[in-house]
């Protein structure tokens, strides 16, 4: 069944990615646009995200839709033993559009051959998290007035941070040069590295962060989690070097924009939220726009 | 000098040869000969000059399809098929490799849908310059083609 749903970032090709920030910048202009009223929106959460669940959920309210659905798979009937299949055609007869989250990968693909109702992907695992990636665009494009030809420097977890795994796909339409900066544990994965070779976009590797990101447009951080490592001193060690502090920005261009998908521990120094290069809570609340701007397509509507 | 015949002439069906010796009991399980009520001839080990050793299938009365063929190309991509009708071969099939495989290939992420509810596995072939890769069409890791695993 083909479905107008949004499940990977590689659903959308670069016109239909600007069509969403150009869409996302007039709900930014003007947020509340009861576009959406009488449409239900489900937001079946089978694993817990309070931030991407609410972020979805105030989209929804702002465009005038009412919201059905669960935060925790534990309050649903798939605690009971019920497939995602049975979920989902249920659920399919209440709803116009369902927001999903699962902890199992490829859920949400599998979801939108299942049903016409437009499935968009809050998170299936490790895999993919499109609206993230999606605000990580609109983000990027708003600070540096462009999203061609950008110095981008990926710091942090990058074997396991599927953010950082989506954002080099959908960049790739935009001739960027990446940096990849992570300790020997957490480098980025061959397969991605493959992906900028097959396609002909630059990227350096290193394992060092310090002095070393002077001429980056954008410093995307990642969170380095404890449990990631066989060797809790190697983490230890490596914990604090990859963290970022506000005398590491002296040298750094003006435009300069550092991003963070949050939540952060200790990856970025408090001190650095006061420096206007800092730029990850505004990041998080353009998540907003981009949410209503994707509601707003996959239902086939527009402004 | 003739040959000696280590497996039976067949008159009407298909045959399979030069199969990586490795590989014939998968070929097997693909093509379901379990539940394939015909005469089937198994050999294995069998000399060949050009792969050491090697396996080949006899089945009679059974013509494989293209899309049946090309469900081996996977494990056995060197391997012939000869279409045969009264003895003689009428037909050569080339193996090519589909762009996507249905339920035969294993996912080997744990966390992937196919290995957690009644999904039937679906993959892409992916050529890349330094040869095939197949991406999961659900939960999108790629497999090496010699990391593949037959379901």
């Amino acid at each position: 069944m083909k479905s107008n749903s949004l499940v990977s970032i590689s659903d959308y090709g670069k016109e239909e990615i600007l069509e969403i920030l150009d869409l996302a910048a007039k709900f930014e202009a003007n947020p509340n646009q009861k576009i959406l009223d009488g449409k239900i929106v489900a937001t079946l959460f089978f694993e817990p995200s309070t931030r991407t669940r609410l972020s979805f959920e105030t989209a929804a309210n702002r465009l005038g839709a009412r919201i059905i659905g669960f935060s925790d798979a534990a309050t649903s009937s798939s605690s009971k033993g019920e497939t995602l299949n049975d979920t989902i055609k249920i659920v399919s007869n209440y709803a116009d559009v369902i927001v999903m989250r699962h902890f199992i990968e490829g859920a949400a693909r599998y979801a939108s051959e299942i049903t016409q109702t437009p499935i968009v992907n809050a998170g299936d695992g490790a895999n993919q998290h499109p609206s993230q990636t999606l605000l990580d665009l609109y983000s990027i494009r708003k600070t540096q007035g462009r999203l061609d030809n950008l110095n981008i420097y990926m710091v942090g977890d990058l074997k396991y941070g599927r953010t950082v795994h989506s954002l080099i796909h959908a960049m790739y339409h935009f001739n960027p040069t990446f940096h990849f900066i992570a300790p020997d544990e957490l480098k980025m994965p061959e397969e991605y590295k493959q992906f900028c070779r097959q396609h002909n976009i630059k990227y350096t590797e290193s394992t060092e962060l310090e002095g070393h990101f002077d001429d980056a447009d954008i410093l995307y951080m990642t969170r380095v989690q404890r449990e990631r490592f066989q060797d809790l001193m190697e983490y230890e060690r490596v914990k604090d070097v990859y963290c970022l502090r506000n005398s590491m920005l002296d040298n750094t261009k003006p435009n300069l924009r550092i991003l963070h998908p949050l939540p952060r521990v200790n990856e970025i120094d408090m001190d650095v939220d006061s420096n206007e290069k800092a730029y990850y809570f505004q990041q998080a609340q353009n998540g907003l726009y981009v949410r209503q701007a994707i509601l707003t397509k996959v239902l086939g509507l527009n402004l | 000098m003739e040959k000696e015949m280590k497996v039976a002439a067949l008159c009407n069906g298909t045959v399979i040869d030069h199969i990586p010796a490795e590989q014939l009991f998968t070929v097997v399980e693909i093509l379901d000969l379990k539940h394939c009520s015909g005469q089937i001839t198994i050999g294995n080990n069998l000399d060949s000059q050009k792969m050491g050793s090697k396996g080949i299938i006899k089945i009679s009365d059974r013509f494989l399809d293209e899309s049946e063929a090309n469900k081996i190309a996977l494990i056995a991509p060197h391997a012939k098929i000869n279409i045969i009708r009264n003895y003689e071969v009428v037909e050569k099939r080339n193996i090519t490799l589909p762009e996507e495989i249905n339920g035969i290939v294993h996912c080997p992420n744990p966390k992937c849908i196919t290995n957690n509810q009644p999904v039937t596995t679906r993959f892409h072939v992916i050529t890349y310059k330094d040869g095939i890769r197949l991406r999961c069409h659900y939960c999108e890791k790629e497999v090496e083609q010699n990391n593949i695993k037959i379901n």
